[in-house]
């Protein structure tokens, strides 16, 4: 219990995932990966395309998310997404279609190169699970 | 007085109203349910996502450089109603009661001089305010073709209104919608969501120091286009929940009035007959005893 905290994952259409065992959480925060254990700071970030990894009783978990938002207060971690999905539930061709996507809005000229970097970010996190 | 065969003709049709009234309210019933749950699992998220900006807003000290989708543009002179209805009709005051709501804002606002500028989503609420307001609509939205009430749509919304605004077209964003209170209940209401209004705020959370990746105002002007899209999704999921909430009720109380209206046809029937062969019977005796 004593180095355990709250996490929940929210998106739109319903509460994803709510764990009140967890003793570890990895998230691909906007600046970089950021590991967040029990008493952390209080802290407001937001998501780039990456993994998140959970670790509760010795068992980890890895969710894909595109963007979003955490916040984390009082040892509870609070994850707002709009697009989330377990690992272990995404089909080759589901990631291959995203991939794509991706590639695709990669080469596009027109976006800024914020939104290119996010795009480069996706790809390669895809390309790893892949 | 109608003869016979009419109110035989009479009931039949009433009957036939009945089922079907009786059809759609099964229909609404449990489209309703699936509709509340959608509406109840909805709210966390947009819950949450208020609370990161109250507790955001309140630790932004420069109050002047702040994003202008959280402040406003400085100015009230153009408002922006975006009037959210249902596609189909047959749910009782459902979108009446909005656009009542709505009509006294837009009188409010026509009133104090300001411009006055639509978006109506749904199909119902474009045809009702057409006939007065034709010149202030500036975009309708209908999503006849998706069965679900998806982020997808709202978002798309969400998009439109946030172009809209960067492009200085407006100053105030206000949104109606029914909030679903209960299946008998629902309450019209009116939400500024441009600039926002720090509802709510909890004098605890804004104590709190909060360490910020990336700086403040960048996270703002992120995830405020993000609330705005929230907050219409969860004006959708209400809304659609309200409809059949309301259209269940509205066919409950059609199939009832059917019933009643049977019963009455169906007595005046039985009297009109037994009128009929009393009338025979007395001619019978009559002529019988004249002999």
């Amino acid at each position: 219990m004593s180095n355990q905290f709250k996490l929940e994952i929210v998106n739109p259409e319903k509460s994803f995932l709510l764990k009140d065992d967890v003793t570890e959480a990895v998230i691909p925060a906007y600046e970089g990966e950021m590991g967040i254990l029990k008493d952390h700071i209080s802290l407001i970030s937001f998501l780039k395309p990456g993994l998140i990894k959970i670790f509760s009783k010795g068992v980890e978990e890895k969710f894909f998310v595109e963007d979003g938002i955490v916040e984390f207060k009082d040892n509870n971690l609070t994850i707002l997404t709009s697009s989330i999905s377990n690992i272990n539930d995404m089909k080759k061709d589901r990631i291959d279609t995203i991939l794509k996507e991706a590639e695709k809005n990669s080469q596009d000229k027109e976006i800024s190169d914020q939104q290119k970097y996010l795009a480069d970010q996706k790809i390669e996190v895809l390309k790893s699970i892949n | 007085m109608a003869s016979l065969d009419d109110l035989k003709k009479r009931i039949t049709s009433v009957k036939s109203t009945q089922k079907i009234t009786k059809a759609m309210k099964m229909v609404a019933a449990s489209k309703l349910r699936r509709a509340q749950e959608s509406a109840e699992r909805g709210r966390p998220y947009s819950d949450k996502m208020n609370n990161i900006i109250v507790n955001l807003s309140n630790s932004i000290t420069d109050k002047d450089n702040s994003p202008k989708l959280l402040v406003g543009s400085g100015e009230d002179k153009v408002h922006l109603c975006v009037v959210m209805t249902s596609d189909r009709g047959l749910c009782g005051g459902f979108n009446t009661n909005i656009i009542k709501k709505a009509k006294t804002f837009f009188q409010k606002i026509i009133d104090e001089g300001k411009t006055l500028k639509i978006i109506t989503v749904g199909s119902k609420g474009y045809d009702q305010l057409k006939r007065v307001y034709k010149d202030n609509i500036i975009e309708r939205i209908s999503f006849k073709e998706s069965k679900n009430v998806n982020y997808f749509d709202a978002n798309k919304v969400g998009i439109i209104i946030i172009d809209k605004f960067e492009k200085k077209e407006f100053d105030v964003c206000t949104i109606f919608y029914n909030q679903f209170k209960n299946v008998i209940t629902q309450i019209p209401l009116d939400q500024q969501i441009i600039p926002l209004k720090a509802s709510e705020t909890k004098s605890s959370s804004s104590e709190d120091n909060y360490e910020f990746e990336p700086e403040e105002d960048e996270i703002l002007s992120n995830l405020l286009p993000k609330n705005i899209s929230t907050q219409i999704f969860k004006a959708m999921l209400e809304n659609s929940a309200s409809e059949q909430g309301s259209r269940m009720t509205a066919m409950d109380n059609a199939t009832r009035n059917a019933g009643e209206m049977v019963d009455k046809l169906t007595i005046q029937y039985n009297r009109s007959r037994q009128a009929a062969i009393t009338k025979e019977l007395i001619e019978i005796i009559s002529g019988a005893e004249s002999l």
